[in-house]
């Protein structure tokens, strides 16, 4: 991935605090934008925001890590979140877990090198009658097995 | 002013709870509660802690501080109120109406012993390893529940790094049980806005930026947080071996001058009250733990005051005699090194206003490796000059590449009251019973002015009691000399003296209005420096801040806990021994003058000086890489 220019992020920020207001309860809104738009938000993003919105960086930083949809490090362009809470690990979360990280060569937590693929763990994303289930970015995949896995993950290669 | 309506930057959420009353004529501003089956009258609106302290009924807490707003993050204070289902924290709970309270019933007891069990669960150390053995409030909560084993495990391997970087703070995160006091210190307080909780649930650590090392990031070093943190998480990086080190070699000429504010409160690590003057007795202390030479800040306080008061009077002049635009004013103080760092990072583009003097400690470590040096004959390599400070943001200072205008590092430890009072412990010696003694000579003798710097307000007192004495050949027109509009704990405050009478060489400053302001913490120094680029302080003329709350009484190196009630007491003891001193003017201290006649022969503000005695600032700005 490219690293994107901070002018591009300024001005970003700048059309971004126009949309969303400069106080700090629209601080989520404009995070998720940039989330949405570079795929993470950089440290000079964070700092730049919190200028704008007259915060402290390190609240900013704050709230990027207590989401977990948020993140300070590019990652890949496909985020493959399997869901680790208790019903879909009771329908078989191991098997599709496993699944994963062979088809995709991947640990959870790690981005391929080619920045294609992030596999990682999420908590409940409310599918748990039809467990387990994962989120591909926003697209939600339900009643896995591993043989869906491997069908899923062969469409996005 | 203006100044008081501007926009508080603080979080909304992190605002204290304020109730409004109701002209209700049934609920009134008294309510009638029920403590423990034992009626009171307290005031509507405030809270069951508040309440149950003020009628000397216990509760404890842990994340409650005076001085912070509130967080109801540690739920130690919790209490029954009846007809609530669940517990309710009494620090956040105002009474709005007749409640009944149990404090100490079964339930409440279990509740609180269960915390501390699962935060004593999670918190890693040892107490006899630790800074704060004897002093720390989990500790004592441990104690006062009765904790003998623990219920829930306690962790065996640290799960953090120790974060050394900072010349000032270290920072255990081991030990830290999220109270957030120092995020609410250092983003409400103080508005620095370093420390903040990150992450979420097992995995919430208060951090800084992208959890950089402290040295990285924009922290002033104030060490406000230290005072707060109710447990050994953060303490002041101590350089007390290496003193010792250096005061059992027989080769090296050890120095030790003491700031103002140390004698008021060093005397709260011996069990004293607040508000008793050491001075004497720490004196002896400190020699008898092998300190070649004791000598006084305020020595190098009452050059600062020659120094300062001679750059304010120039900048008047080129202002208002010579016309220059160029001159900025109002001149700002610059004896704070946090308030220093503090503007180097948030004002950059506004640093000429800076008075370009050192503070005292520097002041006096260029001095103690030049004219000291020459005049007992002793290589300055062979000098080593200890500070004691009520400051860790000194520790930063001593440590900056351009302070060594002696050729050599001014200062070459910088120590706070707590740490002396370590070491004085560590000697053997129980402070309250010593007897007094002098500080040293050349520099022995201090002015009351020198004195005053410990409190917020008093470098601004100092130096008008000097300026208006230049300009008129008068006493300032105060009783006593106390120049009242100086004193208090305000945040902001301001004033003015009219001056009348001029000396002839003074003639243009004829019935002109010296306009002061004083800040103190550095969300009140943002404050001001906001009315600055709003164009409010065009007609000031000195602004003296401190970055600490309640100036240097208050400072990070302090006895710590530290509370409004405090530090008041601790000025109050300042101010009475300036009081008593015979002399109360910088220019009339002998040391002084015979400095100026020595070896500062060009005078205040004259070459020599500039070269040892002045500095210059670095635009350090807040954006981090």
């Amino acid at each position: 991935m490219i690293v994107p220019d901070n002018n591009v992020i300024v001005n970003e920020v700048e059309k971004l605090i126009e949309k969303y207001g400069s106080g700090r309860e629209n601080l989520l809104p404009v995070l998720q934008d940039i989330q949405r738009k570079f795929g993470f938000i950089s440290d000079f993003a964070m700092q730049e925001i919190a200028h704008k919105m007259n915060i402290h960086p390190v609240e900013v930083y704050g709230v990027v890590t207590f989401y977990s949809f948020l993140s300070t490090e590019p990652k890949g362009k496909y985020i493959i979140r399997l869901c680790k809470t208790i019903s879909c690990d009771l329908a078989g979360k191991d098997a599709v877990a496993n699944t994963l990280q062979r088809e995709l060569g991947l640990k959870f937590g790690e981005t391929s090198s080619d920045r294609k693929f992030t596999l990682e763990y999420c908590h409940c994303i409310g599918m748990c009658d039809q467990g387990p289930a994962m989120l591909i970015n926003e697209q939600v995949y339900t009643k896995l097995t591993p043989s869906k896995v491997i069908e899923i993950i062969e469409n996005l290669k | 002013m203006a100044i008081n309506a501007m926009q508080n930057r603080a979080p909304v959420a992190q605002k204290p709870h304020k109730v409004e009353i109701k002209a209700d004529a049934d609920v009134g501003a008294y309510i009638d509660v029920e403590i423990n089956g034992k009626g009171y009258t307290v005031p509507f609106g405030m809270t069951i802690l508040e309440a149950c302290r003020n009628n000397n009924i216990h509760i404890p807490s842990l994340c409650y501080h005076e001085d912070l707003c509130l967080a109801g993050a540690c739920r130690v204070c919790v209490v029954e109120v009846e007809g609530m289902r669940t517990l309710q924290a009494s620090c956040a709970y105002p009474i709005t109406n007749k409640i009944k309270i149990w404090t100490t019933s079964e339930r409440v007891r279990k509740a609180r012993r269960h915390i501390l069990d699962l935060l004593l669960s999670e918190h890693y150390g040892e107490c006899y390893s630790c800074v704060r053995n004897n002093n720390c409030e989990l500790q004592r909560l441990a104690k006062e529940y009765g904790v003998d084993f623990y219920r829930f495990g306690h962790i065996k391997e640290p799960r953090y790094e120790v974060d050394r970087s900072s010349y000032a703070i270290v920072r255990d995160m081991d030990k830290c049980v999220l109270c957030k006091r120092c995020v609410r210190t250092c983003i409400d307080l103080q508005e620095v806005g370093v420390l903040e909780a990150t992450r979420r649930g097992y995995s919430t650590l208060i951090s800084t930026f992208m959890d950089k090392p402290i040295l990285d990031v924009i922290c002033i070093n104030c060490g406000q947080c230290i005072n707060r943190c109710p447990t050994g998480a953060l303490r002041a990086k101590d350089p007390s071996d290496e003193i010792w080190k250096a005061i059992d070699d027989p080769t090296k000429h050890v120095v030790i001058q003491t700031a103002p504010s140390i004698r008021a409160a060093i005397g709260e690590e011996f069990g004293l009250p607040p508000g008793h003057s050491m001075t004497g007795q720490m004196v002896t202390a400190l020699r008898m733990i092998g300190f070649d030479r004791v000598f006084d800040t305020n020595f190098a306080a009452d050059l600062t005051i020659m120094e300062e008061g001679t750059e304010l009077l120039l900048r008047l002049k080129r202002k208002y005699l010579f016309g220059d635009p160029e001159v900025k004013l109002p001149q700002f103080t610059s004896c704070s090194p946090g308030w220093i760092k503090f503007i180097e990072h948030y004002y950059p583009e506004h640093l000429d206003y800076l008075s370009t003097c050192k503070s005292p400690q520097q002041m006096f470590g260029a001095i103690i490796k030049t004219f000291y040096a020459q005049e007992m004959q002793i290589d300055p390599a062979n000098i080593v000059t200890v500070a004691v400070m009520p400051c860790t943001a000194k520790k930063f200072e001593c440590n900056r590449p351009e302070m060594n205008a002696s050729g050599y590092k001014d200062i070459d430890y910088g120590l706070t009251t707590r740490e002396l009072a370590q070491m004085i412990k560590e000697a053997g010696i129980y402070l309250p019973e010593l007897p007094k003694s002098y500080f040293d000579e050349p520099f022995g003798n201090a002015s009351g002015a020198g004195l005053i710097f410990g409190a917020t307000g008093g470098v601004m007192e100092a130096a008008l009691r000097t300026v208006y004495e230049i300009v008129t050949g008068r006493e300032v027109p105060f009783e006593n000399l106390d120049i009242t509009p100086c004193r208090g704990m305000d945040g902001v405050r301001q004033g003015s003296v009219i001056l009348t009478d001029v000396k002839d060489e003074w003639r243009f400053l004829e019935g002109f209005e010296v306009k002061f302001m004083i800040a103190h913490g550095t969300s009140n120094a943002r404050k001001v420096m906001e009315a600055l680029i709003h164009g409010e302080l065009d007609d000031y003329h000195f602004v003296e801040i401190m970055a600490c709350p309640g100036g240097c009484i208050g400072g990070g190196g302090q006895p710590i806990p530290t509370s409004p009630e405090i530090r008041r007491k601790r000025a109050e003891a300042i101010y009475n021994e300036d009081k008593e001193l015979p002399i109360r003017k910088s220019h009339e201290n002998p040391h002084i003058k015979y400095i100026y006649e020595k070896f500062l022969v060009d005078g205040p503000c004259g070459h020599i000086s500039h070269k040892l005695l002045h500095t210059h600032y670095v635009k350090r700005g807040k954006f981090i890489v």
